[in-house]
């Protein structure tokens, strides 16, 4: 298991990257953290020509946030993203989806946007940057380019990046509102690919009553799904919400496929379950300003620390 | 076609060292087969196992998901640059030694250089912590049990420098 | 000769001196660990810096045949040095690999070639090798290379195998491989006239060894010497050696065979002679120059060795207690494409299915089936895991028939003490009687019912059930035959230094074998540990050896180093004596010095001792200056080495025992499973072990900690997952799921020692017991939280699933004991 020979550039500043990968089009490919793309090359599953290698362009390791959301730099890693406390009270989802990528020594190496561009449809940041409706923002030689989650994947293991093109950026936008935030997965073994994962967001009114109700899901469909689930709880509070017809509801509109660890048939009655379990948690720390959810209702001094903490 | 080779300097272990590489040589195979540090083991070559995890400026990296190329400039600590200068064992070794927390001693560096990385930034961490700080480490020898224990002994050795010994996990 | 005055070194250390604390039994740090945590370890593929190194093709059929191999579009690769296939191979590289282990019962074995002559039988099989300046270009000219096969209909499943619809050899009927039956007593009559009977359809997958380091050879050739020295990963080098010889028609003296560090092993690396470890050394010889070969994780799951595949049918008779009568067994055992270990693994299921009990009439029969699927050759347990399964699986299907509890109907059919030495009319894996020696089972019973807290659980799981948690416990017992022979040696030399350096033949992959066996030493021969220096494995320092499996190393090697450490004892005393002028029963060796059990002061290092051995004696060093003060005058009618006497302080032992020692324990596991999502959680993980005497405790619950993580994942996580075309789906670390720290347990000992009366050191083997009772004690504890009956293990999250639908359908019938159906239903009854 060696990988196959290519050209490595390893460029200093972000135009002249684009310029490489301008150069090499569509045998180009860009090399980040790498810790999906080197094992695809040492099991020679690819061959990519070129390989530019943008670990040098530390311009790009940034995770910025603002009273908008989250602007995370392509060379940020995730160790780097879900360590970072503002992150963390404006979105706490990353931190929430970051804390299941893998184990912690893949973490520091990976980048969450370099994981945005394998498009893994397993891959917990695709569901975070579907549920938030973030973006991806793509340069190339002469020009920028904004591509929402919608469009970004466009299918397993694609992305709508294309040859000469880089990702620079991703931006995880605030949620609004008295919202809160779970991220829950069943994996065969801890820090695997999920089974079935949801990312849940709910938003509930002055009255805690739920006004908003989606989840994002892993590893059920071809790309990042995400289900508007609203119509089942609007209107209840968190101790009333009927959290199973959401799960039934979920399961209903997924259609998964088999695998050697999981069924069909079985991944759907995880959507059943883990939705409910994650709305439920969702409302529960919408309702609780002091857990912190990531609405405008909500004040920053509760991170759930204790349970979503970044370890290593 | 002839391969593109890089002269690339690398500081491993505090020793500034130089190999003539290929551009797809990988950082794992640079440290065992150009510089001769084979300390670090190669176990899947698809970054699961931690078998060859070496420090990239303190921080655990697998040797095997990187190229050498990439690690130019940076500080690389492998299990060999552990010990004092004096050569004396890291606390870390020294607990896996007093707590059996090795076999075959195959997966063993990439365990020494996770757990030394983050006993460093969490010097007094509980039961629980300490089996999830290994979490990303396959061993097939020990059942992890000792190594937790080594973990927790290598923490107070660490913090106190106390030889009392460290008590039995409780089950989970 | 007598001295009236010792020398001054010896006099300072003459004062009384406590006696020493005995080594064995301590839980003394391994002496290993001082390189091996400093990286400094030496493992195969840390050696050979400049050798080439090889790489194979493989095929990509399960079944094909070889038409055309194009090596033509890899000659312009950058590195390459050679490429070979079939038709290469020269003399007796050209036949087939040889056959292990011959059984009259393996009418059919077959093995494979070291690479492909015309057919391919799995997928990974070698087809072509690539030699070139390292592993990278290697790789480069494998991928160029091409070769045409036309596929054929595989053999895959055991169904498909015993249906035999496709053959994998064509002149194996039926794809028989080996078919033995084993019977005391009319077991079929007893289960028919038993009052009550049961039959159950048991089936558990395959899984592997998986040690973290894969398999290697590096192979270096010394043209002006003519000889060979082989490095190989492996678990027995004098195989490998005897082997390699063979093969490559040379001299046994002329080959060496060198083992390093071992990255773990298991049971694959038993194996021998591997395709690999005959084209290396073929290959050094033929171009001149270092050549290696290690193997990544791909070619590890494809081309190594996998175990545990069966069906297994069990038809037993029983009374109202649950005492076995009967039991008739029928096993049908998937092998693989080739049989080149033999019948071993099911030989030893058959066999140790029998664990604690008393079977009352036994009839056991197997067949040993040929699929298109990477063979199989034992993984530590070896056959075992499967027949504890079998029968512990009947054991809790008893005690839910009669609604008794499942630890009395064990505790009813248990052997007992005073029935040892307990012959079951048997013959066992080495062809000898099957003679249980020691054990006490009713109170490794008893010890575990306490640890786990047994009879308190059935509160504890109505609490939380009542909670809306599901919750259970199973156990499971067996008994281990370990330390079988045919013999293994060891050697023991105590230089001039005082140093003792021991040998012995058989290899070590992390069991502790240089800190065990120095233990050993120390105490035969009153020396500090620090002092004994251990090697394995080395066919330089001990041609003759078997091997390291079978839970045997300790009881083998460790007695023969041993009675080795014995002889030079004798020998040191006999010459010390003489220099001394004391009688050797009236002497001592206490921390390295012979001395005067009546006069401390009266006294000789060991390491004077050691040249005084030696009538040769140039005063290169401090010992040998000492020695001169006991000169004395020679006796010149004598030759300076007495006849039958040896120059030097050294001894060369071997142990041979009739039969195999055994060992036993039970385990006790609490699992919870999660009611939604059907994941499997464990609670609590109890062992109750006995292996005799305990050499180094923290050695042995090493062993059993590590055969627990195995055992979980062999029950919860790991499965061969091969689709109907042959083609392994899982073959990477991301989806054949080892446990991590996060899914194994903490694992709770309690020992019992019961000496063998096999061996000197009353020890029984330890390695492999972790592993063997866990997928019976896991169904056992899932059965218990889910009120329906567990028959295929492993069992994963989406399976548990899939069968409470089936239950919930109606599909499954529950336990009885969850059905609340009375005890001691008088009915036969047959479960799905």
């Amino acid at each position: 298991m060696k990988p196959p020979a290519f050209r490595y550039h390893s460029p200093r500043s972000l135009p002249e990257a684009l310029d490489t990968l301008d150069a090499v089009g569509h045998d180009g490919k860009v090399l980040a953290g790498g810790q999906s793309l080197i094992p695809i090359l040492n099991m020679r599953l690819a061959a990519p020509g070129h390989l530019v290698d943008i670990n040098g362009l530390t311009e790009l390791a940034y995770v910025r946030t603002d009273a908008d959301g989250v602007r995370v730099g392509a060379l940020a890693r995730h160790a780097d993203v879900e360590a970072d406390a503002d992150a963390h009270r404006a979105v706490s989802l990353l931190r929430q989806g970051l804390r299941l990528v893998a184990h912690p020594v893949i973490r520091n190496r990976g980048t969450t946007v370099g994981s945005l561009v394998h498009a893994d449809p397993s891959g917990e940041m695709t569901a975070v940057l579907s549920l938030l409706g973030g973006s991806v923002e793509l340069a190339r030689l002469g020009g920028t380019r904004r591509v929402g989650a919608a469009d970004f994947f466009t299918g397993p293991l694609e992305s709508c990046v294309e040859p000469g093109e880089m990702a620079v950026s991703a931006y995880f936008p605030r949620l609004r509102g008295r919202t809160g935030t779970e991220f829950i997965e069943a994996a065969r073994r801890h820090g695997d690919y999920a089974m079935c994962g949801v990312a849940a967001a709910v938003t509930l009114d002055d009255d805690l009553r739920i006004v908003s109700a989606r989840a994002a899901y892993l590893s059920v469909s071809p790309v990042p799904l995400v289900l508007d689930l609203t119509e089942t709880l609007a209107g209840a509070t968190p101790d009333t919400a009927h959290w199973r017809a959401a799960g039934e509801l979920a399961a209903d509109r997924t259609e998964p496929d088999s695998d050697i660890h999981a069924t069909a048939e079985y991944r759907r009655h995880l959507v059943r379950v883990l939705t409910a379990r994650a709305l439920r948690t969702a409302a529960v720390r919408g309702a609780d300003p002091a857990v912190g959810g990531d609405g405008q209702g909500s004040d920053d001094q509760g991170s759930d620390d204790r349970e979503c903490g970044a370890r290593d | 076609m002839t391969e593109q080779m890089h002269e690339i300097e690398l500081r491993v272990n505090g020793v500034l060292r130089t190999a003539t590489v290929p551009s797809r040589r990988l950082l794992s195979d640079c440290l065992r087969h150009d510089l001769g540090l084979t300390g670090t083991h190669v176990g899947c070559e698809h970054g699961v196992c931690g078998a060859c995890t070496v420090q990239i400026d303190g921080r655990p990296m697998r040797s095997c998901l990187m190229f050498a190329v990439s690690a130019r400039g940076h500080e690389i600590t492998t299990v060999e640059g552990l010990a004092d200068p004096d050569g004396s064992m890291h606390a870390v070794q020294q607990a896996f030694r007093e707590c059996h927390g090795l076999q075959c001693g195959f997966c063993t560096p990439g365990f020494l250089t996770v757990i030394a990385a983050y006993l460093r930034d969490h010097p007094d961490p509980t039961e629980a912590e300490a089996r999830e700080a290994i979490g990303g480490n396959l061993c097939r020898c020990t059942g992890y049990q000792n190594i937790v224990k080594a973990v927790l002994r290598a923490a107070r050795i660490l913090n106190e420098g106390t030889d009392a010994p460290v008590a039995e996990e409780a089950p989970r | 000769m007598t001295i009236t005055e010792a020398p001054p070194a010896a006099r300072k250390k003459a004062a009384p001196e406590p006696p020493a604390p005995r080594a064995v039994g301590s839980p003394l740090p391994r002496k290993e660990d001082l390189r091996l945590v400093m990286g400094e370890g030496r493992f195969l593929d840390d050696l050979g810096r400049d050798a080439y190194e090889a790489a194979f093709i493989r095929s990509p059929h399960a079944r094909a045949r070889v038409l055309a191999i194009d090596i033509g579009p890899a000659l312009g690769v950058e590195g390459l040095i050679a490429v070979y296939t079939y038709q290469d191979l020269p003399g007796r590289l050209a036949e087939p690999l040889p056959m292990l282990i011959p059984h009259p019962g393996l009418t059919h074995g077959r093995t494979g070639y070291p690479l492909a002559k015309e057919y391919v039988n799995h997928v990974g099989e070698a087809v072509v090798m690539v030699v070139a300046r390292d592993r990278y270009a290697a790789e480069d000219a494998c991928e160029k290379i091409t070769v045409e096969y036309e596929p054929l209909p595989p053999v895959v499943g055991i169904e498909n195998a015993f249906r035999a619809d496709e053959l994998v050899h064509p002149d194996v009927p039926g794809n028989v491989a080996g078919h033995v039956v084993q019977e005391t007593g009319d077991a079929r009559a007893a289960v028919a006239a038993a009052p009550y009977s049961l039959e159950l359809h048991l089936d558990i997958e395959r899984s592997a060894c998986m040690p973290m380091e894969g398999r290697g050879v590096f192979a270096r050739w010394d043209v002006a010497d003519g000889s060979l020295r082989i490095y190989s990963s492996t678990q027995t080098s004098s195989g490998v050696r005897a082997a390699v010889a063979a093969k490559l028609e040379l001299p046994l003296l002329k080959v060496e065979c060198v083992t390093p560090d071992v990255g773990g092993g298991f049971g694959v690396k038993i194996v021998h002679p591997w395709p690999e470890e005959v084209l290396v050394p073929w290959v050094a010889r033929l171009l001149d120059h270092e050549v290696k070969w290690t193997e990544d994780r791909r070619e590890h799951f494809i081309s190594s060795a996998h175990e545990r595949g069966q069906l297994q049918t069990v038809r037993v008779g029983f009374d109202g207690r649950g005492r076995i009568l009967g039991l008739d067994v029928d096993i049908l055992h998937d092998n693989g494409a080739y049989t080149q270990y033999g019948l071993i693994v099911p030989l030893i299921t058959s066999t140790q299915l029998l664990g604690p009990y008393k079977p009352g009439a036994y009839r056991v029969e197997f067949r040993s089936l040929y699929t298109n699927t990477v063979m199989v050759t034992p993984y530590r347990g070896a056959g075992r895991p499967q027949g504890v399964y079998a029968m512990e699986r009947t054991m809790d299907s008893i005690a839910d028939h009669l609604g008794l509890d499942r630890a009395d109907v064990r505790e009813a059919n248990l052997i007992r003490p005073e029935e040892m030495p307990y012959d079951h009319g048997l013959l066992f894996q080495d062809g000898r009687p099957l003679v249980y020696d020691s054990g006490d089972f009713p109170a490794s019973l008893d010890k575990i019912k306490k640890l786990v807290g047994w009879d308190e659980f059935a509160a504890y799981r109505e609490q939380a059930r009542a909670e809306g948690r599901r919750v259970g416990i199973g156990l499971a017992a067996y008994v281990e035959g370990t330390g079988v022979g045919p013999y293994e040696g060891g050697h023991v030399q105590i230089e001039t230094s005082g140093k003792v350096y021991v040998a012995t033949g058989l290899t070590s992959q992390g069991q502790g074998h240089e800190t065990v066996f120095a233990q050993v030493v120390a105490d035969e021969l009153g020396v500090a540990v620090e002092d004994v220096t251990v090697t394995t494995g080395d066919t330089r320092r001990m041609g003759y050896a078997v091997g390291t499996f079978a839970s045997r190393a300790a009881v083998m090697s460790g007695n023969a180093i041993a009675l080795a450490a014995r002889g030079v004892r004798d020998k040191a005393l006999r010459i010390a004596g003489e220099a001394l002028g004391v009688a050797p029963r009236k002497l001592e060796i206490v921390q390295g010095v012979v001395r005067s059990r009546d006069d401390p002061a009266v006294s000789i290092p060991l390491g004077t001792v050691a040249v005084l051995s030696n009538p040769l004696r140039y005063a290169f060093d401090e010992a040998s200056k000492a020695a001169t003060q006991f000169g004395g005058t020679p006796d010149h009618s004598r030759p300076p080495v007495a006849e039958g006497d040896e120059p030097g302080l050294e001894a060369r032992e071997f142990f041979s025992p009739p039969r195999a020692t055994y060992a036993n324990g039970v385990h006790a596991v609490i699992v919870e499973t999660d009611p939604e999502t059907a994941e499997i959680t464990v609670l609590r993980y109890c062992v109750v072990h006995d292996c005799g005497h305990l050499l180094n405790p923290m050695i042995v619950e090493g062993q059993v900690h590590g055969g627990v993580a195995q055992a979980v994942g062999g029950a919860l996580y790991e499965r061969m997952h091969y689709d109907e075309s042959g083609q392994l789906l899982n073959a990477s670390f991301m989806d054949f799921l080892m446990p991590y720290a996060s899914e194994t347990p903490v694992v709770e000992i309690d020992h019992l020692e019961t000496a063998s009366p096999m061996n000197p050191l009353g020890i029984k083997g330890a390695g492999e017991a972790g592993v063997i009772p866990g997928t019976a004690a896991f169904a056992s504890a899932i059965e218990d939280a889910e009120g329906f009956p567990i028959t295929k293990m492993p069992i994963q999250p989406c399976e548990l699933f899939r069968l409470r639908q089936r239950f919930e359908a109606g599909e499954i019938p529950p336990l009885r004991r969850r059905a609340g159906a009375p005890n001691n239903v008088d009915e036969e009854l047959c479960q799905p």
